[in-house]
């Protein structure tokens, strides 16, 4: 009895220590956007009054809502394109089946482990040759056929029940009316993980907008994080609070729908 | 006469459903793959660049930084990924015990470290591991150290925190792929185990691993991937360095491509070096788990 007591005690203790070491960072992130620069090196951990002042340097050197706005409309745009493409395709795949698109699909599943690096060289010289180069339409574009989420799409359609679409093809629906009006709808928590995932994917994106975005009008605040922790003397006030301001909406996100975010992961496993 | 219009309507749905997919597939990533294929045998600087042969393989045999880059991301691959793993998988094991009390908040606690973006994860480690950062306060605190330890300018460091900082984001990651996997075992398998006497540990070697081990082959591939493609987080917490200690392969590249004189063919030659390594182990793994699906 006193074992099973012991190792109850130690799985707990396991893992308070894990879960204190992954909430600390944020703790201390809230924290010091609140704090000077020298009293956050110095670690003092108490709530600051530095607040407005960090606000009022981070907001001369960086157009907060210009950065925030460019982030956003990235971010956006992408989910919408990529959910709508992708699920198509998905959607596509798992229904009407042929040989031929099978074969494509394995393809797909092929090229899935190609790494970005090996891509980006080609897709910049491609996207200045087309005069595309500090627009967002440059970020966006090679996103929006995202296989991990066609694959994401063919796997949660197969839950979808048959019955349903036969039902809608007696009834003379077309096919696209029949995944507008039966699909759509009974998919919806499949929907709310894909816009999740792809959502912080666009908007935590760094290195293709830092190859393609050039100009500081058109930089996303995660290129702003950056520059700002490459200072030579950073100030780490500005720092915490800048990236406070860059996590907060995914947070939001992340509490408001963890229900569909797990419920998501299920059916990408299974 | 009427089942081949039908059969024919299936075709051109299904077409059209995928079509716009593939269409994009084909410019954002066929062509681009290709290029790059072409690429590689093309020497030059800039926009002047004319057909090399094997002049661009020649040069990774001597190229000193690249053999750099791949011992660095092999350091963090082997290192880094089974701790990861590991400790994922006990997490999830504890999470999974419906007796457990405060699961949920456990379970997104250990989750919250993947909703930062990577910038701001690596930024806020860069802050806390600088020389004077709250890390080495803590240390010394603690009487753990009595010289700050310099985290960010000594090779062996910088990358023990590069590994700190991407065992921090990507642990919760992977535990949620095993809670869910974790739910899908049948229960009673447990209860036979326990009711047979068989221990905790090897409740946990003998039947959740082998249950679990397609989902953790899919969650190694996505890390040999992850791993091969570091870039955000190197490039600003360390910019690759101390002495290239941290230098990877993705960065390699960027560097070859947009800092020192762009050398597209070249930066093309090494991507495919990536694409090479990432099949191979990809390949490796999936024999290691099919082998040993076989063997028991």
């Amino acid at each position: 009895m006193s074992v099973a007591l012991l190792r109850r005690g130690a799985v707990y203790a396991f893992l308070s220590v894990a879960a204190f070491l992954s909430v600390f960072p944020f703790y201390w992130m809230a924290v010091g956007s609140t704090n000077q620069s020298p009293d956050i090196v110095r670690g003092k951990l108490g709530v600051g009054e530095n607040l407005l002042v960090n606000f009022q340097h981070l907001m001369t050197q960086v157009d907060l809502p210009r950065v925030f706005g460019n982030s956003f409309l990235i971010a956006v745009i992408s989910t919408f394109l990529t959910l709508a493409v992708s699920s198509f395709a998905g959607y596509g795949f798992e229904m009407f089946r042929s040989r031929i698109r099978e074969r494509i699909f394995q393809l797909l599943l092929l090229l899935l482990s190609i790494p970005f690096a090996a891509l980006m060289v080609p897709l910049f010289v491609m996207i200045s040759r087309a005069q595309l180069n500090n627009t967002f339409t440059a970020v966006v574009l090679p996103g929006i056929a995202s296989i991990f989420i066609v694959f994401y799409f063919r796997q949660a359609t197969k839950a979808f029940p048959r019955e349903l679409r036969d039902a809608a093809r007696v009834d003379g629906l077309k096919e696209w009316q029949i995944f507008l009006f039966v699909y759509l709808p009974t998919m919806r928590s499949t929907y709310a993980a894909a816009t999740i995932i792809v959502f912080m994917n666009a908007w935590n994106n760094y290195l293709w907008p830092l190859i393609v975005l050039q100009t500081p009008e058109n930089k996303t605040i995660t290129l702003v994080i950056s520059t700002l922790t490459a200072a030579y003397t950073p100030d780490y006030g500005v720092i915490l609070l800048a990236t406070v301001l860059a996590t907060a909406p995914t947070l939001v996100i992340f509490f408001v729908l963890q229900r569909q975010f797990v419920q998501g992961m299920l059916g990408a496993v299974k | 006469m009427a089942q081949t219009r039908l059969d024919r309507s299936e075709q051109i749905n299904g077409w059209a459903f995928v079509m716009p997919a593939l269409v994009l597939l084909g410019i954002f990533m066929i062509y681009p793959i290709i290029w790059s294929l072409w690429m590689s045998f093309q020497v030059g600087r800039g926009a002047n660049f004319s057909f090399g042969g094997l002049a661009n393989i020649q040069r990774l045999a001597n190229d000193a930084l690249l053999i750099k880059a791949l011992t660095n991301t092999c350091i963090f691959f082997f290192i880094q990924v089974p701790i990861m793993i590991v400790l994922a998988l006990l997490f999830a094991v504890a999470l999974n015990d419906p007796t457990l009390k405060f699961r949920g908040l456990f379970r997104t606690a250990l989750f919250l470290p993947c909703v930062t973006s990577l910038i701001a994860y690596s930024s806020l480690f860069k802050s806390m591991f600088s020389a004077d950062g709250i890390i080495n306060q803590a240390l010394l605190t603690l009487h753990v150290i009595g010289t700050p330890i310099p985290w960010l300018s000594d090779p062996f460091w910088a990358r023990v925190v590069i590994i700190t900082a991407i065992t921090w984001r990507w642990t919760g990651y992977n535990m949620i792929f095993y809670l869910a996997a974790l739910q899908n075992v049948d229960k009673s398998i447990y209860e036979v185990a326990r009711i047979d006497g068989v221990p905790a540990w090897a409740r946990f070697t003998r039947i959740t691993i082998p249950m679990l081990k397609p989902v953790i082959l899919f969650t190694t591939i996505l890390s040999t991937i992850g791993t091969l493609q570091l870039f955000d987080e190197v490039n600003n917490i360390t910019q690759g360095g101390p002495g290239n200690a941290t230098l990877t392969l993705s960065m390699y590249i960027y560097n070859l491509t947009f800092r020192m004189m762009p050398s597209f063919g070249y930066s093309a030659t090494v991507s495919w070096v990536i694409v090479l390594i990432v099949a191979v182990l990809s390949f490796v793994q999936f024999m290691i788990a099919r082998d040993r699906r076989r063997a028991t």
